[in-house]
């Protein structure tokens, strides 16, 4: 069952064929046994686990059963977790137990979903390949030499590498689309105030949304419809009511008019990448859609405006670690101020100190309008490109990354790794919704086709995405190592 | 040279919500250390802001009690600093688009006139915890009991030119405050505190002198006190040929003087931006127009008709309408007695000499208002007399008797208006003292008025001071005169 979808597992489930202990207890073997080699893992919650799937199998035996009752999953380990550390990646946080779920935990704890454990990421989020994680990197299942991408790195190779079927993500510049990308499997980004961010751990507030991650576009729509909602918690999510996104799935797509962004298909893009991405469209004309090439003429400035923006709010949501209530302390403080610089010098790594610094700068007292202001200006712009966009054409479709997963190590300067999100960042800075569905390979490794729609059109992206895996099978492949059990 | 002093304030008033201004904790004075402090009041990681309501109804009240514009956007943003008792590393505050605009506060000042001092306008934020650093032997405790109760930041302009016009300022905006219900205005406890830009220049230049920022008074008095030591040493300086310079300085009450806590070039850059975690509060013109329409007569407008409707003298509508609870004492009174000037005149002499004499509050006043306008109405209609009434007063303020009906019931003060018995008592007195009478008669008709005194006297305490003095007088002086 390992590589089935979480579709499929549903239905084995509903007919009885394995109960949700059977299906847990192997899940939690496959993850003893080879998460050593992938370490997408923080923290496995093996005894937790073992008692929701009993506790589903008898709600299932009292005929009180939904879609997602049973199912074994993973959250990253940015959802704080009642009971259960919740790390963040981060040293800071190696000691830190939240005494409440998250929103969207509570809502798939109700929907009666298992869940195996806390999923590695870059620290507090930041990063695009999960080597930043205090817990060291995690591996790519289709390639341990490759990066499985991030932040949401140990939730794509979770299920890619065959330990669970979904995985919740957050995405604030790509950090569900890009991983998913990379290793192989379909990752939405919701629309920004579509999911509650209540008990994630903020990044960038703005342009934080948590999202599901799976192996189709179905498995995401059942998800989505359990983690979707306002949440009277969350000021920024909207009252808006949440359709069954299963329902449109399988609506036709003759008429649909995709644009293609001239500025998505420009240099940098790996040349496998390119021809992947150009086969799924060909497969959207031969469904009944249109294609026509379309602008987003503010692209270029995407990421120099969210590289002010996100470090700016993450110098200040990042504050509250200063060793004082919760989180690493330094040994001995001397005062105040020696209490604040070796607890955040010691919790910290390298990449969130350089974006505190940079937020902190952008932020200071003469620098703001220059920076921040211009930046929320720039982001004005970027959001009009799309809505302009969407006038014209009822999806947008291109690479979700310019390359596929590079090898570990591989990125040794921090501005190249920024670059890898040049795909993904406009779409946090506009708030739109974004799913990466996998579209091929480049050489061995995968390559994800991103869709993007305008607000609330996630019916449509789901629609859009399920279609074409009904006409391909990319998304059914599995890497090596999943083969094992055969 | 002759100096000016100019002086602003910045006033916290804390907001009388339930909960506080971003999440559901109670914001009860004096619990249990970190007892009434949530996820939210901690800034666990996770956790969200959500506005409370109560707080943006209490803000704009106070906006609309003084005629201010209210802008109908206004953004929270995020004021970053350091500190052991700031539990999230920022405080929540409004710098660039704050709920209330430019209004106005009108003082009185001691000669009975009045002035109007403008607001600059007054923003809603979260007070911090509190940082306790005795006790703990050497490291230091922190309460967050405190962190997240609302404050309104009123900043006025530098429109003040003494240290008497800070704090009538400071009154009137305690009053306005407790009129509207919005804070208990509680200084003691730290429901009401300010910061105090203080700075001198030569009379008649208009260029402001550098200011001097004294932080947290939490008195009248030593409002005035800061001021009047800041002033002294600000002018000193200068004239020993210094200069100000621009810092935050502290009031040390105890030593009666300011000293300095940081200099400008030590301040911290608070990194003001907009918080991403709170939507923009749009408000809703139908929600304001309801809200001024709830709004109670206010200190000002009080004043305005206790002088022109009820004919009150200024200094009395003023020391009247000073307080909610004084002026609805004495509305209360008037209505039952019906009379304005009387209610005024009891409320201000015998009930606050009383009051001062043992140190309560008019909330704590042992005689009602419905005691008081009972005990009034009975010196109206003649039931008693003045001498009678102040008897009755202070049994009531023992507690001897429910109303002053009962009293004078029991303790048969009731005024005699019975000719005959009177005038009984009068031919009595007139016979019992032929010394006096003698007297009486051999004066210039001029001084016999002040020497008719004495008969009074004699039949009041005769009638144990229940005889009409009017009548008493008027007998006295027709048989008197008779018998010259």
């Amino acid at each position: 069952m390992h590589d089935k979808t979480l579709t499929e597992i549903s239905q084995a489930l509903a007919a009885g064929t394995i109960s949700s202990r059977e299906l847990t207890q192997d899940l939690l073997g496959r993850i003893d046994r080879h998460d050593k080699t992938i370490n997408s893992f923080i923290t496995v919650t093996a005894d937790q686990a073992l008692s929701a799937a009993d506790a589903a199998d008898q709600a299932r035996a009292n005929g009180q059963a939904g879609p997602l009752t049973g199912v074994p999953l993973a959250l990253k380990d940015i959802f704080c977790t009642k009971d259960v550390r919740t790390s963040c990646g981060s040293r800071m946080l190696d000691n830190f137990v939240a005494p409440y779920d998250a929103s969207v935990v509570e809502k798939l704890k109700a929907a009666g979903s298992v869940s195996l454990g806390k999923t590695n990421m870059d620290e507090f989020a930041m990063g695009s390949s999960n080597e930043s994680s205090f817990y060291g990197a995690v591996k790519n299942p289709w390639d341990l030499n490759a990066v499985p991408g991030g932040s949401s790195g140990g939730s794509a190779a979770a299920i890619a590498a065959g330990f669970v079927p979904a995985a919740l993500g957050t995405d604030t510049g790509g950090s569900i689309r890009q991983p998913a990308a990379f290793c192989g499997i379909t990752g939405l980004k919701p629309t920004y105030g579509r999911v509650s961010r209540y008990g994630m751990i903020a990044y960038a507030s703005s342009l934080d949304q948590g999202g599901p991650m799976a192996r189709s576009a179905e498995d995401c729509a059942h998800l989505l419809n359990a983690i979707a909602g306002h949440d009277v918690r969350d000021s920024t999510s909207v009252a808006r009511g949440v359709p069954d996104y299963t329902e449109e799935l399988t609506a036709p797509l003759s008429g649909l008019k995709i644009g293609l962004p001239r500025e998505y298909f420009g240099d940098g893009l790996d040349s496998g990448v390119r021809q992947a991405i150009d086969e799924a469209i060909k497969v959207y004309e031969s469904l009944g859609a249109s294609v026509r090439e379309v602008s987003l003429p503010h692209t270029q400035y995407a990421i120099p405006a969210y590289y002010v923006i996100a470090p700016a709010e993450a110098s200040s949501n990042l504050s509250r670690y200063d060793g004082v209530r919760f989180g690493h302390r330094c040994d001995n403080p001397l005062d105040l101020i020696d209490l604040y610089k070796r607890s955040r010098a010691e919790g910290f790594g390298e990449e969130v100190k350089r974006r505190i610094l940079i937020g902190t700068h952008t932020l200071s007292e003469g620098f703001f309008d220059a920076y921040y202001k211009k930046a929320q200006q720039v982001r004005r712009l970027i959001r009009q490109d799309f809505l302009d966009a969407f006038e014209e054409v009822d999806v947008l479709m291109g690479p979700a990354a310019p390359t596929p997963a590079f090898d570990l190590g591989a990125q040794k300067d921090p501005v190249s790794m920024y670059l890898q999100d040049i795909y993904t960042i406009a779409v946090n800075l506009a708030g739109i919704p974004g799913i990466s569905v996998p579209a091929g390979f480049s050489g061995q490794r995968p390559v994800g086709l991103q869709i993007l729609g305008t607000h609330f059109a996630e019916t449509r992206l789901l629609n859009v995405a399920h279609q074409f895996q009904q006409a391909t099978d990319w998304h059914t492949k599995r890497p090596a190592m999943t083969e094992e059990n055969r | 040279m002759e100096w000016e002093t100019v002086i602003g304030l910045e006033v916290h008033v804390q907001l009388a919500t339930r909960s506080k201004i971003f999440s559901g904790s109670s914001t009860a004075f004096g619990a249990e250390p970190n007892t009434q402090a949530n996820a939210v009041d901690l800034g666990l990681p996770g956790v969200l802001p959500v506005l409370n309501e109560q707080a943006v109804a209490m803000a704009l009240k106070f906006g609309l009690g003084i005629h201010a514009d209210i802008p109908e956007v206004s953004v929270f943003d995020r004021k970053n600093y350091f500190y052991a008792d700031l539990p999230k590393g920022y405080q929540t505050s409004q710098m660039y688009h704050p709920i209330v605009g430019a209004g106005e506060v009108e003082i009185l000042l001691d000669d009975g006139t009045s002035k109007i001092i403008r607001v600059h306008h007054a923003h809603l934020e979260e007070d911090a915890g509190k940082s306790l650093h005795e006790d703990f032997h050497g490291m230091t405790g922190i309460d967050l009991n405190r962190a997240g109760t609302p404050l309104l930041e009123i900043v006025s302009e530098p429109d003040m030119r003494s240290a008497k016009e800070a704090a009538a300022y400071l009154k009137a905006i305690h009053s306005i405050v407790t009129y509207l219900g919005i804070s208990d205005g509680n200084m003691a406890e730290g429901s009401m505190r300010c910061d105090v830009n203080v700075s001198v220049r030569p009379k008649g230049q208009e260029a402001f002198g550098t200011r001097a920022e004294i932080k947290n008074v939490n008195s009248f008095r030593f409002v005035e006190r800061a001021i009047a030591y800041e002033v002294e040493r600000q002018v000193e300086l200068i004239e020993d040929g210094g200069k100000v310079v621009q810092e935050t300085r502290l009031y040390d009450p105890e030593a009666d003087e300011t000293r300095s806590m940081r200099t400008k070039e030590e301040a911290n850059d608070y990194r003001y931006f907009p918080c991403p975690d709170l939507l923009p509060v749009v408000l809703d013109c139908a929600y304001v127009d309801h809200l001024r329409e709830s709004l109670p007569e206010l200190p000002a407008e009080k004043r305005a008709r206790f002088q022109d409707e009820l004919g009150l003298s200024a200094y009395d509508a003023g020391v009247l309408s000073a307080s909610r609870e004084m002026a609805e004492y004495f509305e209360q009174v008037k209505d039952l007695c019906g009379d304005a000037k009387q209610a005024a005149n009891w409320v201000q002499g015998e009930l606050s000499g009383a009051l001062n004499r043992d140190g309560l509050d008019i909330s704590d006043s042992p005689v009602s208002a419905e005691q008081l306008g009972g005990l009034i109405k009975r010196v109206i209609d003649s039931t008693i007399n003045g001498k009678a009434a102040k008897q009755v007063f202070q049994a009531l303020w023992n507690g001897e008797g429910d109303s002053a009906d009962q009293i004078i019931e029991t303790k048969g003060l009731k005024q005699v208006t019975d000719t005959g018995a009177i005038e009984a008592m009068v031919d009595q007195v007139i016979s019992e003292s032929p010394a006096q009478v003698a007297q009486y008669r051999d004066a210039e008709p001029d001084k016999r008025g002040k020497m008719i005194g004495y008969f009074v006297g004699q039949v009041m305490k005769a009638s144990r001071g229940t005889a009409n003095p009017q009548q008493v007088n008027g007998l006295l002086k027709e048989k008197l005169d008779a018998l010259c």
